[in-house]
């Protein structure tokens, strides 16, 4: 609070960034610990979260005073003025310290009080069980086991401690192996499909450089390939492009030897890096960004960001994976650099695809604890909740829920959850408002008793849930475990307007046949139940006038 | 009959079809005079495909040993390919293909030989008469009359016999205004605005020339439509740089000192050739994204789409929230024009935005107003030698119309099927509507009398059904589409129709239907139940009171 050189301002005035004519809305501003509110003169209120500020901007000053530009992590970009410079200036300087925090511990979450009590807060946490998921896949089984070998976080920090392995994958392999791997990240499970006995595995790359071996991460491979029964030979698929991945050799990382290695396929996927993708968005935000922007302009910005062409990658690759194993019956080790960027985008898609358990609301959550949050995506830098280095940040869970879109745009039967669901979940990895993003893995997360300090997200998104569901799904869309097969033409794949322009109500539809159809279908049943409610009286005296 | 010496093997058999993203068939081809029919043999599942030759935009021969392969490239956009044995009958077959899908003489074309097997309830023809339409005008306001000047169209050859104009200006007038304008096509009402009875009227360019001609009968007119001590506003659809060009050519712009009441904006709508470009960057898989983006780009067809719609939001922004009147030209008042002032109308006016309000407007701006649909049309995408006559106006205007009804999926009648449905029978069809270039032309080829209308085939319930949006809701508002290009979408429904599998999308709207159609169920059926509790209640109590 001490941040805080101003808590009210009068007189501020709120610009549409797209509006040709330069009408504005006059307020309040007002400034509090976590969020940033703005009433204008019809009592509409205007909240952002402190948590979600990516950069304020003070413009030079105008004749009608002094521009602060807000730029949002959840794309929303706010356009303000302030009568007088110097009030801009306070109110530029607490949001600079308000939108920056040191510790984990001064995040929202750890102050955010919903109004739980503790064991309400306690089976929040217990909501989303991955051993039960890892059950539900049919594992542990003949071929596959649960390892304590990371108990303590001894052998990867980053990973998880429950970890799943071939069962002849002995204590001593998973050690070499893990010695021979960037980050001790060594190859576990994490995905097993019952059908076909293959399984999707992810590790980070091999400590290789141009010739080094390891006896024992060769071994983990080959108990990886042998825990497949219906198939011999098994997949490696580096997701980077290959000139990255032989760079990394100069400095004794790289990639799988294929001649070291016996029965492997070693591909390249070609999904560019954190630093390329961090870039790409900002070259999409730019031109989506700009006013009386021309159509060629727009597209020629579209091409030049990159964006949609990563997005395909991320989604060919996902293709590549899920044809492995469903039509070879193969299994399939993902890796990338350290494995959790990538790896976690090709690894959860892939899984989405097979399986729609994930194209559910409760298995989205529990693909993303799963794929991203246990196996350490690093939220915590890549969404820069902490103050901390830039080079870090990169939109690596955003492009992951921007291909679950694209999928739901070409599949709209086959999933439970709608577009809003996605965008929800992005507000909230960014907004810091739970404990599940927190950190950037599971030893930091312990360590900051997240369960005991914070709250869990989903048992709030499982309450508001009819936000979330899509009308038009179909349970026997797609029976279990069968394949979804997304057409990857380029041009299948959109600008996604709902999540860059969300809060740019001019540019939308005005009326939402998508909304609509959400409320009648929910109409339909408080219908069906009138209909009930009112037989009963009319079949009574039915009854009553047949009986006497 | 002619057809026959153009058709050398009429017919053949173990051909072959193959459509993207059907397996291939096996089956016998025929050729009629104006149909290519191929019928599949088989027993459990018989297929067959007409093709009327009118739809073929070009074909393509291969041959491989004697194995023929005929590639046909439709003005819909579809491409089918055709496996024929025998490389005389494949040859015979394409050349055949090729006379008839070119016939020059339009009495030639299928629409003439044409029997209609439904039996017809309204004569389409006389659905939308120019008097109706001045009867709905002259129950809100007696400033205009409507002048049969162009009768026998010998002032103006591509307008229609009768047309409004302000009641002020008589024939004497509107002749020598005629003179002024490019092809004589003087200014005449598009668009009266009840709101505000504010209007809109088309024309073509002034002839000023470079030496600043004016005629005071044309600035009446146009003047005569304006409030005292109000401004209207003058749209020209070119730029002001060929607004200026065309002077050389007699052409030109209306002067500001000879219109004082006028302000007049140039809203640049180019007309180029964008369609080829797009179908192609549309037809090919193989592009990566980087292309694919440029290609489209490069295509400039949402380029078109943005200024056509800016154009047309300006023209009911100047109506509708100016309150001044307008009065938009290009060059010659068939195109670009037409294109704006029917898109005001749909933005304006919610009678656009119904089945018949559309159809009318069709006729209205479109047919009547003198848009030459032949030449126009001619062909589409594929055509190797193209006409610089030949221009997609009228999909560019019915992909306007689609963007728009997108952005309000609740405020039209109809649905993208009937956009689609309008955009192949401009282009190939059975009836005769769209034949001919004007009214003029049309009343030449006795068309109402010798074909069918197709209004008279899509008004009957059987297919209007397949046209109406479930989600229609009347709404009297204007509304005002956003023209962002992050709002602006390629039209899939026409573009990627045949580059895509659709089943999961065709499904989704399948169920989306069958959800509004079971609320509605649900709402009657409480209403019912609602209303027999009602009666049972009041039976008690009469019993009680007994």
């Amino acid at each position: 609070l001490e941040f805080i050189l101003t808590t009210r301002q009068e007189q501020v005035k709120l610009l549409d960034r797209f509006s040709t004519s330069n009408k504005s809305l006059t307020g309040t501003l007002y400034l509090t610990a976590t969020h940033l509110l703005f009433i204008d003169s019809s009592q509409r209120e205007t909240w952002i979260l402190h948590h979600h500020i990516a950069a304020v901007e003070k413009l030079p000053l105008t004749t009608s005073g002094c521009p602060l530009v807000i730029q949002c992590k959840n794309f929303r970009i706010v356009h303000f003025v302030v009568p007088r410079e110097r009030d801009c200036h306070d109110i530029y300087n607490s949001l600079l310290q308000l939108s920056r925090t040191a510790k984990y511990e001064e995040l929202y979450a750890f102050s955010y009080n919903p109004k739980q009590n503790e064991s309400e807060q306690v089976k929040g946490w217990q909501l989303i069980d991955l051993a039960e998921e890892y059950k539900r896949m049919g594992v542990p089984n003949s071929n596959w086991q649960l390892s304590d070998a990371n108990r303590d976080y001894k052998i990867c920090e980053t990973y998880p401690k429950e970890l799943y392995v071939p069962r002849t994958a002995s204590k001593p392999i998973i050690v070499g192996s893990s010695k021979f791997r960037s980050k001790g990240r060594f190859p576990v499970l994490s995905y097993y499909h019952k059908n076909k006995e293959a399984a999707i595995c992810r590790c980070s790359q091999p400590l290789s450089g141009f010739s080094a071996r390891c006896l024992e991460d060769e071994h983990m491979l080959q108990a990886i390939s042998k825990a497949n029964p219906s198939n011999r030979y098994m997949y490696v698929m580096d997701t980077r492009p290959k000139l990255n991945a032989m760079a990394n050799r100069a400095a004794g990382k790289g990639y799988e030897n294929e001649d070291n290695y016996s029965n492997i396929r070693f591909q390249f996927v070609g999904i560019e890096n954190i630093h390329v993708m961090r870039s790409s968005l900002q070259k999409l935000l730019e031109v989506s960004g700009t006013k009386g922007l021309s159509v060629n302009d727009f597209l020629s910005g579209l091409e030049n960001s990159g964006w949609l062409r990563h997005i395909k990658a991320v989604l060919d690759a996902a293709v590549f994976l899920v044809k492995a194993i469903a039509v070879e019956s193969a299994s399939v080790l993902v890796h990338c650099s350290d494995g959790w960027d990538r790896t976690s985008q090709v690894c959860s898609l892939g899984a989405l695809l097979l399986d729609s358990y994930y194209r559910t609301i409760r298995g989205f959550m529990v693909l993303i604890e799963k794929d991203w949050i246990s196996f350490g995506h690093k939220f915590s830098d890549r969404c820069c909740q902490l103050d901390g280095d830039p080079k870090e940040i990169s939109p690596v869970f955003t492009q992951f829920l921007e291909s679950v879109w694209n999928l739901t745009e070409q599949f709209p039967q086959a999933f439970e959850y709608n577009e809003a669901f996605l965008l929800q979940i992005h507000e909230h990895v960014h907004s810091c408002q739970f404990g599940n993003f927190l950190g950037n893995c599971q030893k930091e997360r312990e360590e900051l008793k997240l369960k005991e300090k914070t709250y869990s997200l989903w048992p709030f998104l499982l309450d508001e849930q009819k936000r979330y569901q899509n009308p038009l799904y179909n349970p026997d869309f797609s029976p279990e475990l069968t394949l979804l097969e997304p057409n990857t033409v380029s041009f299948n794949f959109k600008f996604w307007r709902n999540m860059y322009h969300q809060f740019d109500r001019s540019m939308h539809p005005r009326q939402s046949v998508f909304n609509l159809i959400m409320n009648m279908s929910e109409q339909n049943k408080q219908l069906e139940q009138d209909i009930k409610e009112l037989e009963v009286p009319i079949i009574a005296t039915a009854v009553f006038i047949v009986l006497f | 009959m002619e057809f026959a010496e153009l058709i050398k093997t009429p017919r053949a058999d173990n051909v072959v079809l193959h459509r993207p993203f059907y397996l291939a068939v096996e089956g016998t081809l025929c050729l009629t005079g104006h149909h290519l029919i191929f019928s599949s043999r088989r027993q459990d599942n018989a297929e067959e495909l007409w093709l009327l030759h009118s739809n073929i935009d070009s074909i393509e021969k291969r041959f491989v040993g004697s194995l023929g392969t005929i590639i046909i490239k439709c003005k819909d956009l579809r491409i089918i390919q055709l496996d024929i044995p025998g490389m005389e009958e494949c040859l015979n077959i394409a050349s055949s293909i090729e006379a008839l899908s070119t016939l020059d003489s339009v009495t030639l074309m299928y629409p003439f030989f044409y029997r209609p097997m439904f039996e017809i309830i309204e004569d389409g023809w006389r659905s939308f008469l120019p008097d109706q339409e001045f009867e709905l005008l002259s129950s809100v306001t007696d400033e205009w009359r409507l002048s049969c000047i162009n009768k026998e169209f010998s002032v103006c050859p591509s307008y229609p016999p009768v047309v409004i104009v302000p009641k002020s200006i008589d024939d004497e007038a509107l002749r020598k205004v005629a003179m002024f304008r490019h092809g004589s096509r003087f200014p005449v009402l598009s668009y009266y605005h009840k709101k505000n009875g504010m209007v809109m009227m088309r024309s073509s360019q002034p002839l000023t020339g470079t030496n600043g001609r004016r005629c005071k009968e044309d600035e009446k007119l146009i003047n005569a439509t304006l409030r005292p001590g109000k401004r209207g506003y003058i749209i020209d659809t070119r730029s002001l740089n060929v607004a200026q060009q065309a002077r050389a050519k007699g052409g030109g712009f209306e002067q500001e000192a000879h219109y004082p009441q006028w302000r007049r904006i140039h809203k640049c709508i180019e007309r180029c050739e964008s369609l080829i470009k797009l179908v192609e960057a549309c037809n090919d898989q193989s592009h990566n994204m980087d292309r694919w983006l440029s290609k489209l780009e490069a295509s400039n067809w949402l380029t078109h789409i943005k200024e056509i719609l800016t154009a047309a939001c300006l023209a009911a922004q100047c109506i509708d929230r100016e309150g001044a009147s307008v009065l938009v030209h290009g060059t010659e008042g068939t195109d670009s024009t037409l294109q704006v002032t029917s898109l005001a109308q749909i933005i304006l006016d919610p009678r656009c935005r119904t089945i018949r309000g559309f159809e009318s407007l069709v006729v209205r701006e479109w047919l009547q107003a003198g848009h030459p649909f032949q030449q126009r049309c001619a062909q589409s995408a594929y055509s190797n030698s193209k006409q610089k006559w030949e221009a997609p106006v009228f999909l560019l205007f019915l992909d306007c119309v689609w963007q728009i009804l997108r952005q309000f999926p609740c405020s039209f009648e109809f649905n993208e099927q009937f956009l689609i449905m309008l955009f192949e029978h401009a282009y190939a069809s059975q009836f005769g509507t769209f034949l001919g270039n004007n009214e003029n032309e049309r009343s030449k080829l006795k068309l109402l009398q010798k074909t069918m209308s197709l209004w008279s085939w899509v008004n009957r319930s059987e297919e209007l059904c397949k046209f109406q949006n479930p989600l229609f809701e009347a709404n009297s508002l204007v509304i005002w589409p956003s023209v962002a290009p992050q709002s602006l979408q390629l039209w899939e429904g026409v573009f990627l129709r045949w580059n895509r599998p659709s089943k999961f999308l065709d499904e989704a709207h399948e169920e989306m239907i069958s959800i509004i159609k079971y609320n509605k169920e649900l709402q009657a059926k409480v209403n019912a139940l609602r209303r027999q509790l009602a009666e049972m209640e009041t039976d008690d109590r009469m019993q009680e009171n007994l």
